[in-house]
């Protein structure tokens, strides 16, 4: 498509007024969507056109709006954050889409995730897990001179590619269990493969399960659809390290 | 803190049960179709491996390894159980519209239905085990003998069982059932054992389609060539010596 043209979409998005409330997929039709456009630029010109018609517009989350923050997320046509791979929903382009196409919009859904309103979902559950252990409990003061701790090149790549997480909660909604394992698996090896997260890794590990099973997570079963949705393509492998870290801690008695 | 037993009732405890005992079970089946395609070779060479089974170490070596797969068939159970259930939980609400995110998922049909392969398998091994272990013997005049010993003539039984049509496509259903079962079970044993590995993922889960499809083609295997191959024996053929 050249420049200038626009496409008409039709969306069936989910409507829920408010937590515990019955919610339905509802159809809109929106006009004008440049291919430039990202997908939750299309949901903005939707909530224009819902404004400008006197309808309450479309509540979803968004914050950079460069794939960095893990602030949206939504599942479109039932994958999280849409057709594309390594992308989060704000990063998704609609000259993905033809005119005329019809896209389905719905919240990520899990017991640890509640709908708050529309497309909003509740992801504290995830700063619980972090609270319980995702950090070093001591002040390790401003950042050292860059080689006082010689970390090998191959232990800081596999640390940055757990690290890399931006928490959206995508795993959760791809998963069939709606398990939380690859974001706690993210967060518990990208301290345990480095030297300052080496002191505090078993009692971090068994807290953050904990936690993860409190808040009614299911259990992985080692269908990898997270991997396959996650925006920063992190591998299912640091589930299994989670899992050795897990196992080591209780056999050690912690 | 949480104690070990509460540690080992986890989301992580629940699937390390499930793989460590779903390991012991693939280590049988694997010993149980060497044992099947001995039917491929004769009855005497069936009826005396069964015997041997029964007879070694005076008896105990059967009573142990019916004591041990009795526990592991009730963890694997239990635990993969425990797991769906967490699963119903933890979604309450589905999503209207589900699509499989392909790339490098490891989401196949197998791993969706692993509770109902699992399930038909249980009840599949109940009726198994009641028409082979608990089905007739030397009271019911099953008997033959290999290299001058009296043993239970379980080939008779088998081929007996084995042409009806029936029981064979039941039986070749389940078998399918089975290797779907292995197919996801294989590889997500590795990885709920923490022993998967960014470079051996692909290969454990290549290892596991073809275990998958030769336990099940194999298990298939006896029954389909004895239901067209083998005639029930007759009575009068059972006379020592000259069985078909």
């Amino acid at each position: 498509m050249t420049t200038g043209e626009t496409m008409t979409l039709h969306l069936k998005v989910w409507r829920q007024r408010g937590p515990d409330q019955p919610g339905a997929l509802t159809p809109y039709t929106v006009t004008g969507v440049s291919p430039d456009m990202s997908f939750l630029e299309m949901l903005d010109l939707l909530n224009e056109q819902l404004i400008e018609r006197n309808e309450l517009p479309v509540e979803f989350d968004s914050d950079c709006r460069e794939g960095i923050c893990g602030t949206c997320g939504l599942v479109i046509d039932g994958i999280a954050h849409g057709p594309k791979r390594a992308c989060t929903t704000c990063e998704l382009r609609m000259r993905n889409y033809r005119d005329g196409d019809t896209i389905t919009v719905e919240p990520f859904r899990a017991r640890g995730f509640p709908v708050l309103k529309d497309l909003v979902v509740d992801r504290g559950a995830f700063d619980r897990i972090i609270s319980k252990g995702g950090y070093i409990s001591v002040n390790t003061g401003s950042a050292p001179e860059a080689n006082t701790i010689p970390v090998p090149k191959y232990k800081t790549e596999a640390a940055m590619d757990a690290a890399i997480c931006i928490g959206c909660g995508a795993c959760v909604a791809a998963c069939p269990n709606a398990s939380a394992a690859l974001f706690v698996g993210a967060k518990v090896s990208q301290f345990a493969l480095l030297p300052q997260g080496h002191a505090e890794r078993k009692v971090r590990v068994v807290r953050m399960v904990e936690q993860m099973d409190t808040e009614g997570f299911g259990a992985c079963s080692n269908h990898g659809e997270c991997e396959a949705v996650c925006p920063k393509k992190i591998s299912i492998t640091y589930i299994a390290r989670m899992r050795r870290e897990y196992f080591k801690a209780a056999l050690a008695g912690v | 803190m949480s104690t070990f037993v509460a540690k080992a009732g986890s989301s992580l405890g629940k699937k390390f049960i499930t793989g460590i005992t779903g390991f012991g079970l693939f280590v049988f089946i694997v010993t149980h179709l060497g044992g099947n395609l001995l039917l491929l070779v004769g009855p005497d060479a069936f009826n005396a491996y069964a015997h041997y089974l029964h007879t070694a170490m005076h008896g105990w070596f059967l009573h142990m390894a019916r004591a041990g797969l009795s526990a592991f068939f009730l963890f694997h159970v239990v635990s993969g159980l425990a797991v769906y259930r967490d699963k119903l939980r933890a979604r309450p609400e589905r999503y209207e519209k589900m699509a499989d995110a392909g790339g490098t998922s490891r989401k196949t049909l197998s791993s969706r239905t692993m509770a109902f392969s699992g399930l038909v398998i249980l009840v599949f091994l109940v009726l198994h085990v009641a028409h082979f272990r608990f089905g007739p013997g030397l009271e019911q005049g099953y008997v033959t003998e290999v290299n001058g010993v009296e043993m239970r003539d379980l080939y008779r039984l088998v081929v007996e069982e084995f042409n009806k049509p029936v029981v064979v496509y039941a039986y070749v259903f389940v078998m399918l059932l089975m290797g779907m079962h292995v197919r996801h079970g294989f590889w997500s044993m590795f990885q709920s054992l923490g022993l998967a590995r960014p470079n051996t993922v692909p290969t454990l889960s290549g290892m596991g389609l073809v275990f998958g499809v030769v336990l099940a083609v194999g298990f298939m295997l006896v029954p389909l060539y004895i239901l067209y191959f083998i005639p029930p024996p007759s009575e009068a053929a059972l006379a020592p010596g000259v069985l078909p």
